[in-house]
């Protein structure tokens, strides 16, 4: 080292390179080894989970189906103005009638009929109608296509069957995202939909304030188990500790079936509460299949991610404050509440955020014990998916539900740090 | 020259046909159905037969049927279809013909004659609404009642369902608009006629939920069949809908202090589609086990577990006692006339154009 | 809190005395609906709520007819079997690429660390409905959905969170300068690693491979939808009865899991004491 200085030239290494390039090289050569350790993991996530993620949030913008499907009628309306209150040309009816027999012929006439459904109720028929009749069309002499497609199905004199195809062409939409919301394209843009038919922002405000409720539930009953574990000797804590890791070690499914067996209305809780004669036989409760339930038994099953953040924030709060407080004259309730509790906040905001977090996408527990009335976002995305085939509405309703999700563990990670994240 | 050409295309054919012999068969089969009292009929009437007779054969069940359609789909996108054989009520398989996610059957040459020779399609008669569809079974959609809790007089009709006064207590309903809009608009005084153009409007669809929201405090809705018996035995419904053979097991197998309301029971079909794509040997096996399992003895012999009549005519007389409980079955039938004095008809083809519509305001009354 | 001091008023005799009801009532609400399934298993009815003869200690009452249904039913047999076949391998798979990323993540320069960890972190924050319906309509596209290994993949990607999380944890207090000494010794890196950094996150990765153990042994919402019949796991045909009919073979059911998470707890504890022990012996 010492006879480098002398030369007066760049410092080199032992090789003879000069040292700054020597110690860039290394340090590249560890990025690369960090990188070549990650990249297999990095690689599988992103093809098992980021790209299925992708596909969902894609499949909530994209409508190729319509102009697939109906290629020349698409293509004829585009010169039709839906606010002339007038029909489309013969040409766009000519161009309907042979793409409804080649759809027809393909059986794909029925999916763009559910699809424009889902926009204006009424189209799914109008579809189905039409393409039974569809397959018999003669295209080269069969017209005129005006009077014959209106005679097999009245509502295609309505201009607002037109307008819905039209508006729909194009191979992206904002239309599932707008019904996710609430809402439609009408005649003169975006609108509010009828309130009879409005569900998913009732349905979001619903899970956000369950969800806010059982935070709130974990909050109070974890925070005095949360003290009395961090405040007893060890030994004693580590037995106690069980009874709350036992729990969130338990599956899930035999959390929720003990729910059931003890919230049904012959189930436990009504059996003692009868036995004991609080209840009369002919009035036991209503316990199950309503929002109560469901936030009992989510309650129970979060609870221990809420103590365990706040455990291991109060285990640090050396007990010398509080005791200091309290000499210096503060009663129990000021030592606790102005020297111990602020301590403790930022152990309530992490538990706080990781319960609300994993509650708005609950599924399983509401749709067990939540009837109609206790489910959450989460169980019509699964109707979506499952029943209505709507996957294009699942997937924007699941777009939203991320997004709230992506906004929330941003702010975990600003307030607690991901890494930070404890386990047991 | 025609002749000879037509017998070289017939031989080809006895040819192909003979090549997909046992070999040929695959010997795996993902059967889809409801599960529960059905699922149990199914196996004992024709599945274990089966295997009997074919011991290499090995059947997977997937109780899916509820989502039969979607799962299809899905299938059908990927290309990759995991079903053979599908267990699906009427108002799908149609559905699922519709869409080409069934193939199309020759029902004459698939399935078995009747005994005396009447070709199938005779056998099945109107009861063939698809030609995917092969129906095994009508059942129908019905009410069970809680002797116990109902009160001191019982219900006799279905709008008594929707008397809270008369009937107080919860009730099981379907959550699906088919049958639930239709029995409301009955007890909102439709004329049994004029339901399907009524329901056909708006104002009719408000009309029916309206009649639906004065019990939907009441209601607890249920999706698969064995929900009602159970909220039924628990007594956590005093009343509900269901399938009627799973009412029939509940009250004479289980023994369960249960009555069946027969009033506008409404009578469905279900039977079995086969997936379109599936490779030829799978298809083999599939289509051989079809045959067997649509017979009219193995029709018959299901109607001897659970009280559901079998669509092929020539099995009607040879139904008998329940296999296991020895009481006569026939009053337990939906098509006994002592049940069916007033029955609610299905139309098969108004919800098959309609369902998506109504089920899209169904749903959106359900959330309010 | 543990002792009361003995110049304690009596209004702070009687709070102290209440909260230690409060907390034990609070106690009791974590652990009795776990506590209530497994005498009800041992039902000798086919009930939910305890008989007469159970509440008597009659040996009349209680049988173990719901635990042979569980053993000699086919659908319960097959579920089991599955998930037995699906869950290791899906651990074996989220761990052994979860550990050599852990380590990857832990060197101490990584190009845009924070954004790696927040993907590889995802599949724990966001909801398992998205999860679910993305693999769903993807594994479709690529024909994994309804075979084992797409439930195997998306298992193991679920699993592999809980692994980072533990196994970084470990090597927060990793000693550097022990894999530095042992390359000075002439050690090559495979060698290091087996014999020297691995005794030492050993029980971080066993954590680690428990609960994604754990995770997918209890999962059911993603293998619902990736799934097809042939995977039906444990879960999944509880989650079937519960919505069908609660038949009590559940509650067996629901018995022996809580057996095996008490198993899986106590080793995870057992780990934690002996790495909390062996990071306390360890330099810096």
């Amino acid at each position: 080292m010492s006879d480098m200085t002398d030369t007066g030239g760049p410092v080199l290494a032992a090789d003879g390179t000069p040292l700054k390039r020597s110690l860039r090289k290394a340090l590249r050569r560890q990025k690369m080894r960090a990188l070549l350790l990650i990249a297999p993991l990095l690689i599988f996530v992103l093809v098992s989970f980021i790209m299925p993620i992708g596909d969902m949030l894609y499949r909530s913008v994209e409508n190729k189906i319509v102009s697939q499907t109906l290629p020349r009628s698409t293509q004829a309306l585009s010169s039709w103005d839906a606010d002339s209150g007038e029909l489309p040309s013969e040409a766009v009816f000519a161009a309907m009638a042979a793409d409804l027999k080649e759809a027809a012929e393909q059986k794909i006439h029925t999916r763009v009929g559910s699809r424009l459904n889902y926009e204006n109720p009424g189209m799914s028929s109008v579809f189905r109608t039409s393409g039974r009749k569809a397959k018999k069309f003669d295209l080269e002499n069969g017209g005129p296509w005006k009077e014959q497609l209106i005679e097999i199905n009245e509502d295609w004199a309505d201009t607002d069957v037109w307008r819905t195809i039209k508006t729909y062409s194009p191979p992206v939409t904002a239309g599932y995202f707008l019904n996710a919301v609430d809402m439609r394209v009408g005649p003169d843009g975006a609108e509010m939909r009828p309130e009879r038919e409005r569900i998913y922002m009732n349905l979001l405000k619903r899970t956000l304030w369950m969800s806010l409720l059982i935070t709130f539930s974990c909050i109070v009953l974890a925070y005095p188990v949360a003290w009395l574990l961090a405040n007893l000797p060890t030994r004693k804590a580590n037995l106690l500790m069980i009874l709350v890791l036992l729990p969130f070690w338990t599956s899930l499914l035999v959390r929720t079936s003990a729910w059931k067996i003890l919230l049904q209305q012959q189930g436990v809780i009504n059996d003692v509460l009868v036995w004991i004669g609080l209840v009369d036989d002919n009035a036991r409760l209503i316990i199950i299949n309503n929002q109560f339930g469901t936030i009992v038994a989510m309650t129970h099953i979060l609870l221990p991610f809420m103590i365990l953040p706040m455990y291991s924030v109060m285990q640090t709060i050396p007990p010398s404050y509080v005791r200091a407080a309290k000499s210096l004259g503060a009663t129990d309730w000021t030592a606790f509440w102005r020297v111990y509790f602020p301590q403790t906040i930022p152990g309530i905001g992490a538990g706080s955020i990781l319960v609300f977090i994993l509650a708005i996408g609950y599924y399983i527990t509401p749709a067990l014990v939540g009837g109609t009335k206790g489910t959450f976002i989460s169980n019509q995305i699964a109707f979506h998916i499952s029943t209505s085939l709507n996957w294009g509405l699942a997937s924007a309703l699941g777009a939203i539900l991320l997004a709230v999700v992506l906004v929330l563990y941003w702010a975990y990670d600003k307030i607690v740090g991901i890494d930070n994240v404890k386990l047991g | 020259m025609k002749l000879v050409k037509t017998l070289l295309a017939s031989s080809a054919l006895t040819v192909t046909a003979g090549a997909v012999s046992a070999q040929d068969m695959a010997n795996e089969m993902t059967l889809v159905s409801w599960g529960g009292a059905y699922q149990a009929s199914q196996v004992k009437a024709y599945v274990e037969p089966y295997l009997e007779m074919y011991p290499e054969v090995s059947v997977t069940w997937d109780e899916s049927s509820a989502e039969a359609v979607a799962k299809l789909r899905a299938m059908n996108e990927a290309g990759n279809v995991t079903w053979d054989l599908v267990d699906a009520v009427a108002s799908d398989a149609m559905r699922l013909c519709d869409e080409g996610l069934a193939i199309e059957l020759e029902h004459d040459e698939v399935l078995e004659p009747a005994p005396d020779g009447t070709p199938a399609s005779e056998d099945f008669g109107d009861l063939l609404v698809s030609d995917c569809f092969v129906p095994q079974i009508v059942y129908s959609t019905t009410f069970g009642y809680r002797t116990d809790l109902i009160g001191d007089e019982a219900p006799t009709s279905v709008c008594d369902v929707f008397d809270l006064e008369k009937f107080p207590g919860k009730r099981a309903l379907q959550k699906r608009p088919i049958d639930n809009m239709e029995w409301a608009l009955y007890c909102d005084g439709v004329e049994k006629d004029a339901i399907y153009d009524t329901l056909g409007t708006d104002e009719g669809v408000n009309q029916a939920l309206d009649k639906l929201a004065t019990i939907k405090d009441q209601v607890v809705w249920w999706t698969a069949g064995a929900e009602t018996p159970q909220l039924l035995a628990d007594g956590e419904v005093v009343m509900g809908s269901t399938y009627n053979g799973r009412l029939f097991s509940a009250i004479a197998e289980q023994d369960q202090p249960i009555e069946m309301l027969w009033d506008m029971q409404s009578f469905d079909l279900d039977g079995w589609v086969v997936p379109a794509g599936l490779p030829e040997d799978r298809k083999a096996r599939v289509m051989h086990f079809l045959k067997f399992a649509t017979d009219t003895q193995r029709l018959a012999d299901q109607a001897k577990f659970i009280s559901y009549g079998p669509a092929r005519k020539s099995s009607a007389p040879l139904v008998g006692q329940h296999a296991e409980l020895g009481i006569e079955m026939a009053p337990h039938m939906p098509t006994d006339p002592a049940n069916s004095g007033n029955v609610h008809i299905y139309d098969y083809e108004w919800w098959a154009d309609n369902r998506d519509d109504l089920n899209a305001k169904f749903e959106a009354w359900l959330a309010r | 809190m543990a002792k009361l001091p003995p110049y304690a008023t009596t209004g702070q005799r009687i709070w102290h005395y209440t909260f230690l009801v409060i907390c034990g009532l609070i106690f009791f609400f974590l652990i009795a609906p776990i506590a209530v399934v497994v005498p009800l298993s041992f039902n000798a009815e086919n009930f939910f709520t305890f008989t007469p003869e159970m509440l008597r200690l009659d040996p009349d009452g209680y049988s173990l007819k719901h635990y042979r249904d569980f053993f000699s039913n086919p659908d319960w047999q097959n579920a089991m079997w599955n998930s037995i076949k699906i869950a290791p391998v899906a651990t074996v798979v989220s761990v052994s690429l979860g550990t050599l990323a852990a380590i990857g993540l832990s060197q101490p320069h990584v190009p845009a660390r924070r954004a790696i960890m927040a993907i590889l972190i995802s599949p724990m924050i966001v909801p398992l409905i998205i999860s679910a319906a993305g693999m769903y309509f993807f594994y479709s596209k690529i024909n994994l959905a309804g075979t084992y290994w797409g439930v195997v993949l998306a298992h193991a990607a679920l699993g592999i969170p809980f692994v980072i999380i533990t196994v970084t944890a470990t090597l927060v207090g990793f000693d550097r300068s022990l894999t530095r000494a042992a390359a000075n010794m002439g050690a090559d890196p495979v060698t290091t690693f087996f014999r020297v950094q691995m005794p030492l996150i050993l029980p971080g990765v066993i954590s680690g491979a428990l609960f994604a153990f754990i995770t997918s042994f209890d999962e059911v919402v993603v293998v619902i939808f990736v799934g097809s019949a042939k995977q039906q796991t444990l879960p999944w045909q509880m989650f079937t009865g519960l919505r069908e009919q609660i038949s009590p073979t559940i509650l067996a059911v629901a018995t022996l899991l809580v057996g095996v998470s008490i198993i899986l707890l106590t080793v995870v504890e057992l780990l934690r004491r002996r790495s909390e022990r062996l990071r306390g012996m360890s330099p810096g």
